[in-house]
């Protein structure tokens, strides 16, 4: 830790080649795919799903953002991006809450780090069903009061987006979140607190001037796994949403009826989403970092 | 682990004072604060508690109590029968030769578990081990480190359509091949079969196991290899008995994510095995498409109890919390 290692050797060594080699591989695996159906959005009118280009076009993407196409994504864009930001806001402060309370001693600690585990290995499908059937449940519970007081669902349950759905989404983004904050806290000595409070801050003051400096690149990346979670999700989804569909459920549908090159310009349009909300919130993470050691050239 | 403690253990006690300010500080610590009232952390823990007890805890229990109700083809009605379990497994312990469709379910699951564990492993640890121990700058290693994780934030569905044009029997691979000549008709097991299966899988979920690693190798202090070397062992003997032992647990963590991710998946299976591959995953969904809610109840949960054997099995090996 505290001495430096001084390179043995000037020449890299004969493995550091190969090595190289199969990452570059690697990075084409991961990423050749993709930039095929990219490619392939932009096919001309008459081409197919596959190579070579009829012409290049926007024919597709006008297609189905004109709504002229076999396609209606619209409202489903917009369900998902209001349920995405809700996640991403929820997932941040949730979170932030949890990790402050596990720097202290509570009963049912260890419990509660379980079960977030747990939430993220439990297969998506049996918490999907398992929501399904709470729900259900509740409904046939609840109904007979609840048109006693004259209040009675119209659509008959109360699975939805903003219910069933929402926490669907929290059951699987919740687990990242605490995880990121457990490691944030690790590395965070808790003599800073200690500090705040023997110059006589308040609780508050602590948080807001000591910990939430210092922690915020790191809410940053939990905000973007919240919301990219959450945009992708579907597995968890698929018996949570009620009669409404997220945009990756409709993509799900659409990849065994639709045969035009149309399924790949949607494809594009929600990578496009997730690449701007990444390259976003990692150019706001690097400018707080930076930010962060100017100000406090000794934190972390 | 002991290595790295011992190292740090003997560093500390060369300088006194450093060694002196832990114990210093502990002593301090242990005095009683009224600062934060006690209640405090279980407001703040509240919320996440009250997401997971609604939206998960809960679930399960009533996937557990559905498993047990009864069915009809309209509705499902309160009961306590164990017939849902009994068709789960119906013929699977009649002593037949043949395998009931259950075991023949799971046994496909495990082909897929066991192949992609090994893939996903080799070059998840190898991807972990460049960007560890070759790339020599922090920026340049958090660069390219980001490189492999941005896919991890984009459409999984995507991500598996994208393989259509590449595969499909008029794909780019199947064209190159025909144009090289080297086969005379399309490659009909390129697409919609165990191979494109796998192939996506380990496409997905690789990055599962270049975290963890990468995590792990990270935490290895570097003057460790540098000993091994001068104690005159080869690459090979650092990698095996320096290297692998003081990562097991990252390889633990990312196995618990991988073969989890793969026992429950049934949207790669269904997607890329043109939805004629069998998988736990499927065979509950379609029931409960069907509303058959008690017979899919009582498959989540023995889909649930092979999951967490499996995670209990591998967990003894490793304590998470102490990796974070």
């Amino acid at each position: 830790m505290a001495v430096k290692t001084v390179p043995r050797e000037e020449k890299r060594p004969r493995s550091f080649y190969l090595l190289a080699l199969f990452f570059a591989l690697f990075v084409i695996f991961l990423y050749g795919p993709v930039v095929t159906i990219l490619t392939l959005s932009f096919q001309g009118p008459s081409g197919g799903l596959t190579f070579p280009m009829n012409g290049v076009s926007f024919y597709w993407l006008e297609r189905l953002w004109g709504g002229g196409g076999s396609v209606d994504i619209g409202s489903a864009f917009r369900r998902s991006l209001a349920l995405g930001l809700t996640v991403m806001v929820l997932t941040v402060v949730i979170s932030v809450l949890a990790g402050l309370a596990f720097r202290k001693k509570f009963r049912g600690s260890t419990a509660l780090f379980y079960v977030a585990v747990a939430s993220l290995i439990v297969p998506s499908i049996v918490v999907s069903l398992g929501i399904a059937l709470e729900f259900r449940i509740l409904d046939e519970i609840l109904r007979p009061y609840l048109a006693a007081v004259g209040l009675t669902s119209p659509r008959g349950n109360s699975l939805g987006l903003f219910t069933s759905g929402l926490g669907s989404h929290l059951s699987w983004t919740l687990p990242f979140g605490l995880l990121i904050m457990f490691a944030v806290f690790n590395r965070l000595d808790k003599s800073y607190e200690e500090a705040a409070r023997d110059l006589g801050a308040t609780n508050w003051q602590s948080f807001r001037y000591v910990i939430l400096p210092m922690i915020a690149p790191f809410l940053i990346g939990i905000a973007l796994f919240g919301f990219t979670l959450s945009w992708d999700e579907i597995a968890r989804s698929s018996q949570t949403m009620g009669s409404t569909n997220t945009l990756p459920l409709e993509l799900a549908a659409l990849t065994t009826t639709v045969t035009t090159p149309e399924i790949y310009a949607l494809g594009t349009s929600v990578t496009a989403v997730s690449f701007t909300v990444i390259f976003g919130t990692l150019a706001a993470f690097l400018l707080l970092q930076r930010r962060r050691q100017r100000h406090a050239p000794k934190a972390g | 682990m002991t290595v790295t403690n011992d190292i740090t253990a003997s560093e500390a006690s060369g300088s006194p004072e450093v060694s002196a300010l832990p114990a210093k500080g502990q002593g301090v610590r242990k005095v009683p604060t009224s600062w934060t009232p006690w209640w405090v952390g279980y407001l703040q823990a509240a919320p996440m508690a009250l997401v997971f007890l609604l939206f998960f805890i809960l679930p399960l229990a009533a996937t557990f109590v559905v498993s047990f109700w009864n069915y009809t083809e309209y509705s499902i009605e309160p009961a306590f029968v164990t017939t849902n379990y009994s068709d789960v497994f119906y013929g699977c312990f009649s002593g037949g030769s043949a395998l009931c469709t259950t075991f023949a379910t799971y046994l496909s699951t495990l082909k897929f578990v066991a192949i992609v564990w090994l893939l996903t492993l080799q070059i998840g640890f190898t991807v972990a081990y460049f960007l560890c121990f070759h790339v020599k700058t922090l920026p340049m290693q958090i660069a390219l480190f980001m490189v492999c994780t941005i896919p991890f934030w984009t459409s999984n569905v995507i991500r598996m359509i994208s393989w259509i044009p590449l595969l499909g029997r008029y794909g780019l691979v199947n064209e190159t091949l025909q144009g090289l000549g080297l086969i005379d008709a399309p490659l009909e097991w390129l697409l919609y079969s165990d191979f494109a299966v796998a192939l996506a899988l380990v496409h997905l979920y690789t990055l599962f196991m270049v975290v963890p690693i990468f995590n792990s190798m990270m935490r290895i202090d570097k003057a460790l290899i540098e000993a091994a070397y001068d104690a005159g062992a080869s690459s090979w003997q650092t990698l095996t008995n320096i290297v692998i032992p003081l990562v097991k647990p990252g390889i633990v963590i990312g196995s618990i994510f991988v073969v989890t991710i793969v026992t429950g998946d049934y949207l790669t299976i269904g997607i890329m095995g043109g939805q004629q591959i069998a998988s736990v995953g499927k065979v509950i969904q379609t029931q409960i498409n069907f509303l058959q809610f008690p017979i899919a109840a009582a498959n989540a949960i023995v889909l649930l109890a092979v999951v967490l054997l499996t995670i209990w099995g591998m967990l003894r090996l490793v304590d998470i919390r102490k990796e974070l």
